[in-house]
């Protein structure tokens, strides 16, 4: 059964609603810059007085339009994020006074290039692991720059109290995140893992922070005390973690579908879930190399070795009380496709549970056969 | 008592009646257009030996591609928990299966009597005994013809990872005067090189079967043996693995 609350907005009613709030914003002389990624210090645009709007694609929509410039066999996020930028079906995108981006993986930031045609794009360059003292120095010159190009193109003044406030709201944000995330610690969870999901993308609409921190206080408040009431001492259904690429895109096909089928979805080790929010900015330190130390340790398969996101795993697999691991693979994301190999070794030898992997796009193709797969999963859980 | 397992695949319905614990009948129908019409079918043969699924004395459980339109099931489960049950029981013991169906192929390992993992397949039909189906009808012959013919032939090597790209490659090389034989053998080894990449991912040294439509054909069998560089059995009853699974898990959860 899936558990939604009865004031559940859906992503898309949620999308369309955030389309009047950004007009009006953009009508009240509000910048806004379009981002993509956790690694984006969203500090500093907020320091810039500017709203940030995230804007990768979850849709399968605009894919149509990215293939007639971008390979067919690229990441179904890449091309959406490009499909809605160049057909031009994304108000978000459309709002947007830059673009701010990085050099994660192949594919995004090719991507980037010829994003820049539509639409000023400026890529931070991220580098590719953090074993060489190099990476913290490049990240950390990557951080001021940003600010002189944030100050340029927005026309303004950034000062360091602008980034230490930001930076103590963000931290606000991210514990209040958290504590709603870890209500899927609780043994049986009242929180589906479709809320979860749904909740944290369409928060990304309300572009007002302390709203976001309100609103998810409230839910977890209600969701301690529904747990306490409801749930508590009830027998639980197999729990699921999930890992892998960013779920967004298939949340009606696999995050959905999961629970429908009979399993709690408990956690999501992945961009999605808790991995970015556990590690707040150091608030003591000088705010550019705080920001620059607390976005290089973001566990991606983008950096070389990565041992850190073995390490989160271990912890959420744990903390979280996961009987199954299931790993999401965008077509054609080679970071996270080869890194599997590792995660399941780690999760059926070393923690002895079992793992599935599913390889997908955005399309609904194969709908049946992914859902073949997780009651083939399901039933090895069961016994 | 009873138990049936039913398992409806893309291209064949498989049905096996346990009488307490021996096998007291077996068939096979063509799955053809409708599954819920082949369930129906199934329904009435059953009738037609005495067994009536509605009664108490009878358990059914459905599995396979179309186990939804069996609706006078008792139990729904996927075919690779069946496959595995099924599988392990005709190699009395933990094993690795490798069932070759018309729609997708499945690696299943057996470990301490249940399934500790599986692999499908991706979406493509390549690797699956539909590619096979599929280059008969383009070289004319059925698919024990294209097997016949392909024991007699040397590989001309496929290298299209896909069905369609593959099937103008075989008519290039029909339109290139190549011997016949040697484009069945090609298409042949095009599967078992695919379906022995997929089983090497499991890395199991468990002994080895073959189930599923193909594995009636001893020569398929042979080849992947020889890829594989182990042994891989066939089973009369390889063919009804999945049914025959479902079947002893009817008995199993029911008894």
């Amino acid at each position: 059964m899936l558990n939604l609350p009865e004031n559940f907005q859906s992503y898309s009613e949620a999308r369309q609603q955030g389309f009047m709030r950004m007009k009006g914003l953009k009508e009240n002389g509000k910048m806004v810059v379009g981002t993509f990624c956790t690694y984006t210090p969203t500090e500093l645009i907020l320091a810039a007085g500017a709203v940030p709007v995230g804007l990768c694609g979850v849709s399968d929509e605009p894919i149509p339009f990215a293939e007639k410039i971008l390979p067919k066999n690229l990441c179904p996020l890449i091309k959406s994020s490009y499909g809605f930028a160049v057909s031009d079906t994304c108000p978000y995108f459309y709002f947007s006074d830059m673009i701010l981006a990085e050099t994660t993986c192949d594919g995004k930031k090719k991507m980037y290039e010829l994003l820049n045609e539509l639409k000023y794009t400026h890529v931070m360059q991220l580098p590719p692991g953090r074993n060489s003292e190099m990476a913290l120095e490049g990240w950390h010159s990557e951080m001021l720059r940003l600010k002189e190009v944030l100050e340029e193109q927005l026309g303004t003044v950034i000062t360091d109290e602008d980034v230490r406030q930001a930076i103590r709201l963000k931290n606000r944000e991210r514990k209040a995140t958290l504590d709603f995330f870890e209500i899927g610690r609780l043994k049986p969870t009242p929180l589906s893992g479709y809320e979860v999901s749904t909740v944290i993308d369409t928060n990304s609409f309300l572009f007002d922070t302390e709203e976001k921190i309100s609103l998810l206080e409230n839910r977890t408040a209600q969701l301690r005390k529904d747990y306490e009431e409801n749930f508590a001492g009830k027998p639980s259904r197999p729990r699921i973690l999930i890992t892998g690429c960013p779920s967004s895109g298939v949340r009606e096909k696999i995050i959905r579908q999961i629970e429908e089928l009979g399993a709690d979805i408990v956690g999501f080790e992945n961009c999605c879930g808790p991995r970015a929010q556990k590690d707040t900015v150091d608030e003591n330190k000088d705010p550019y190399l705080a920001l620059a130390e607390k976005y290089l340790r973001v566990n991606c398969s983008v950096m070389s070795p990565n041992p850190g996101r073995i390490e989160a795993m271990e912890e959420m697999i744990e903390d979280y009380q996961a009987d199954g691991v299931i790993e999401v693979i965008l077509q054609a994301c080679h970071t996270f496709a080869i890194e599997s190999d590792r995660v399941k070794k780690f999760v059926t030898t070393e923690k002895n549970l079992p793992y599935l992997c599913l390889e997908t796009d955005y399309s609904q193709t194969d709908t049946g056969q992914i859902g073949t797969r997780i009651s083939a999963f399901l039933e090895i859980l069961q016994g | 008592m009873n138990y049936i397992g039913i398992d409806i695949g893309s291209t064949a319905a498989k049905t096996v009646v346990l009488d307490g614990e021996k096998v007291a009948a077996s068939f096979i129908l063509p799955t053809g257009w409708s599954s819920k019409e082949t369930a129906a079918r199934i329904k009435d043969r059953l009738d037609g030996s005495g067994i009536d699924v509605g009664s108490d004395q009878t358990k059914v459980i459905a599995t396979g591609y179309g186990r939804i339109s069996v609706d006078y099931a008792d139990k729904v489960l996927t075919e690779i928990t069946c496959h595995g049950k099924g599988g392990a029981a005709l190699m009395a013991g933990d094993c690795l299966i490798i069932d070759v169906g018309g729609q997708d192929t499945k690696i299943i390992t057996v470990e301490k009597g249940t399934v500790a993992r599986f692999l499908m397949n991706d979406k493509c039909s390549a690797g699956t005994g539909k590619f096979i189906e599929i280059m008969a009808n383009r070289m004319g012959v059925d698919i024990d013809e294209l097997f016949t013919l392909a024991q007699a032939g040397t590989p001309i090597p496929i290298s299209s990872m896909c069905t369609v790209f593959a099937e103008s490659e075989v008519i290039s090389q029909i339109g290139a005067g190549k011997s016949k034989e040697d484009i069945a053998a090609g298409i042949v080894e095009s599967v078992v090189s695919r379906v022995a990449l997929l089983a090497s991912r499991h890395d199991s040294s468990a002994k080895c079967i073959l189930t599923g439509g193909l594995s009636i054909n001893p020569y398929f069998a042979r080849r992947l043996a020889k890829k594989l560089g182990q042994e891989v059995v066939t089973h009369e009853m390889g063919i009804y693995a999945g049914a025959l699974g479902a079947a002893l898990l009817a008995a199993d959860k029911f008894k």
